[in-house]
């Protein structure tokens, strides 16, 4: 059993990899390697709210600040999306006819694949220091995250002569090595790519939330001035988390971008930013792999609905977020490790609740 | 720093929250090793006089020395560095942290966040959590989650929680409250096997428990200090009658 137990990952990366390129068709495979790619979003946003306590509504400026640049690689160096003067065509709509200055370093690849999350990271490293050290925390951070999401989303969607504004970057007309960005053959090493990078930042987070690193973290999630009373200043734990988190959106978010063919400041709207909250909830925080159910499953669920009832899934996603509140409190990851069937009939008052005491004198037995 | 200077000292300081007085021109020496119990009526300002020592509560006026230096304006994380450890009112552990990771926490000897990244504790940090954890009985505990602890073990884990941070000067507020009596009397001894090494303030209404740990008393009322002295002595004291019983009928 353990060792069945050590093999899942394994097993569930081998079926990632190999079967389900060969089972699904193109299409529904880069549904999942979007699905994949926001599930890193879902890890960074647990690792901020499910682990430290910072329920951040602001996820998607890094989301997006990733899909940006990765985009702005792709127009800079696609040379049919190039006009007359050897930048990209939609400048001229807008009567620019020189590159914006911040454009010209996005010609480099290695600078792309480094800001990518740098510059998502350390946007998120700025903002959160300014909030953690003045002591803003619960609700008011929440609403700074909600406000800070906004700015973003005006500036990018006001600003044409810089961003195209709200039409965005397409990118699945542009080019890589040669090959269009949307082909199937493409597509296909998109998917490998986030299949590989999901697990990374699966062991990123795990890296931050086990030890006494992640412990401390818990402290500060369950009684912030206890903790700093034990002589720990919580300012950089949170700051630290904050930016990693804002790094992984970033790679998440370019990896999202890609696969979908466009980025565009739809990924900073407000409703966007509580979806991912959302996944985290329904899949169950405080977990790893909850974050991952999480994602894939409403996702993919969404792609479900949308296709059979186009305008039902708002609603099938608000029943669904409350009926994993109130009966799945700690998700669906957690039902299903504390005692799962048992647990919700009981809340239906059709199954008695567990008769026994937590199980203290079995746990402390097995100690010695 | 010679013999006779305290190791931490209140000067005169008052407290006051919308024009409340907790504390008015309180002052107070404590020097190093020594033993004291506080008591005095509700409101009399004793975890507020804690909470000035903590840096939770910035005085009004006056001046908080400790080994000579301000403890004004100076961060709570870093009054508890310099060595000054509190334990609060009610036993505020982390409930989803298990025992031992409780203790191991507290116990981490750098307190930065890096320090706590990766680097796994030393080993005689380990020893000594595991010494701590023993004394207090909560060895069989190590894997449990604080959160299912009974009430008295989760008091104890906070005052070992408290130990195992290694601060010079403990402040314990009402450290056997809601305990039982069997639970009370091993708290004095855990209470009391701390002296010598460390500097002790005890706050508590269980006069048994004062009486118990044999520790001079001061007598806090309306943030001032009433009167100092043996227990004994404190509890013959007119001025302290009055103020727990109310005025003698004339």
């Amino acid at each position: 059993m353990k060792l069945f137990q050590r093999l899942v990952p394994w097993i569930l990366l081998a079926i990632a990899l190999f079967i389900l390129p060969a089972a699904l068709d193109d299409f529904r495979l880069n549904l999942f390697g979007r699905y994949f790619a926001l599930a890193i979003t879902a890890l960074a946003i647990d690792l901020i709210w499910g682990y430290t306590g910072l329920l951040s509504l602001g996820q998607g400026i890094f989301f997006a600040l990733g899909g940006y640049a990765v985009a702005m690689y792709l127009m800079l160096n696609t040379k049919s999306l190039a006009g007359g003067n050897g930048i990209p065509k939609f400048f001229e709509n807008y009567g620019v006819s020189e590159l914006p200055f911040f454009w010209t370093p996005f010609w480099s690849p290695v600078f792309t694949l480094i800001a990518l999350w740098v510059i998502p990271a350390v946007v998120a490293g700025l903002v959160g220091w300014l909030i953690f050290r003045n002591r803003i925390k619960g609700v008011y951070f929440s609403i700074i995250t909600q406000a800070a999401l906004m700015v973003f989303f005006h500036f990018f969607n006001g600003q044409q002569k810089l961003f195209d504004g709200t039409n965005g970057l397409k990118t699945s007309t542009s080019q890589l090595f040669g090959e269009l960005v949307g082909s199937p053959e493409m597509q296909v090493w998109f998917y490998r790519l986030t299949v590989i990078l999901l697990p990374l930042a699966f062991l990123v987070c795990r890296y931050f939330t086990s030890g006494r690193f992640g412990d401390a973290l818990i402290g500060i999630r369950d009684d912030e001035t206890r903790i700093r009373f034990a002589g720990f200043n919580p300012v950089p734990f949170k700051t630290i988390v904050f930016l990693v988190a804002g790094a992984l959106c970033g790679i998440s978010g370019a990896l999202y971008t890609v696969q979908s063919g466009i980025v565009s400041p739809q990924y900073m709207s407000i409703s966007f930013s509580i979806e991912m909250v959302i996944w985290v909830a329904v899949g169950g925080r405080g977990t790893l792999v909850g974050p991952i159910i999480g994602a894939t499953l409403v996702n993919y669920l969404r792609s479900l609905v949308s296709e059979a009832l186009p305008e039902a899934w708002l609603f099938v996603q608000g029943a669904l977020f409350i009926f994993v509140v109130v009966l799945m409190p700690d998700g669906i990851y957690g039902w299903v490790t504390n005692g799962g069937l048992r647990s919700l009939l009981a809340a239906f008052g059709i199954a008695r609740k567990a008769k026994t005491y937590p199980r203290l004198d079995e746990e402390a037995v097995a100690v010695d | 720093m010679s013999m006779s200077e305290p190791l931490l000292e209140l000067n005169d300081v008052s407290v006051s929250f919308d024009g409340f007085y907790a504390l008015t021109d309180l002052s107070l020496k404590l020097y190093k090793g020594e033993l004291k119990s506080i008591i005095g009526p509700n409101g009399a300002g004793k975890t507020t006089f804690l909470d000035v020592i903590t840096g939770k509560v910035r005085p009004t006026k006056g001046t908080v020395t400790f080994k000579g230096h301000s403890l004004l304006g100076v961060s709570e994380q870093r009054i508890s560095r310099q060595g000054i450890g509190r334990k609060f009112q009610t036993p505020r552990v982390f409930d989803n942290l298990t025992v031992l990771r409780n203790l191991e926490l507290a116990a981490s000897p750098l307190k930065n966040a890096f320090s706590l990244l990766g680097s796994s504790l030393p080993q005689s940090a380990k020893d000594e959590v595991h010494r701590i954890m023993n004394y207090v009985g909560l060895t069989p505990f190590a894997t449990v989650k604080a959160g299912s602890l009974s009430h008295g073990q989760k008091q104890w884990l906070a005052i070992a929680s408290l130990v195992a941070q290694a601060p010079e000067v403990l402040l314990l507020d009402e450290p056997v409250a809601g305990l039982t009596d069997e639970e009370t009397l091993r708290t004095a001894e855990l209470i009391k096997s701390l002296a010598g090494d460390h500097t002790v303030v005890v706050i508590e209404h269980d006069m048994e428990f004062i009486r118990d740990l044999g520790f001079d008393v001061t007598v806090l009322h309306q943030g001032q200090v009433l009167t100092e002295g043996p227990l004994d002595k404190v509890k013959a004291d007119p001025r302290v009658i009055e103020v727990y019983l109310g005025p003698p009928e004339q």
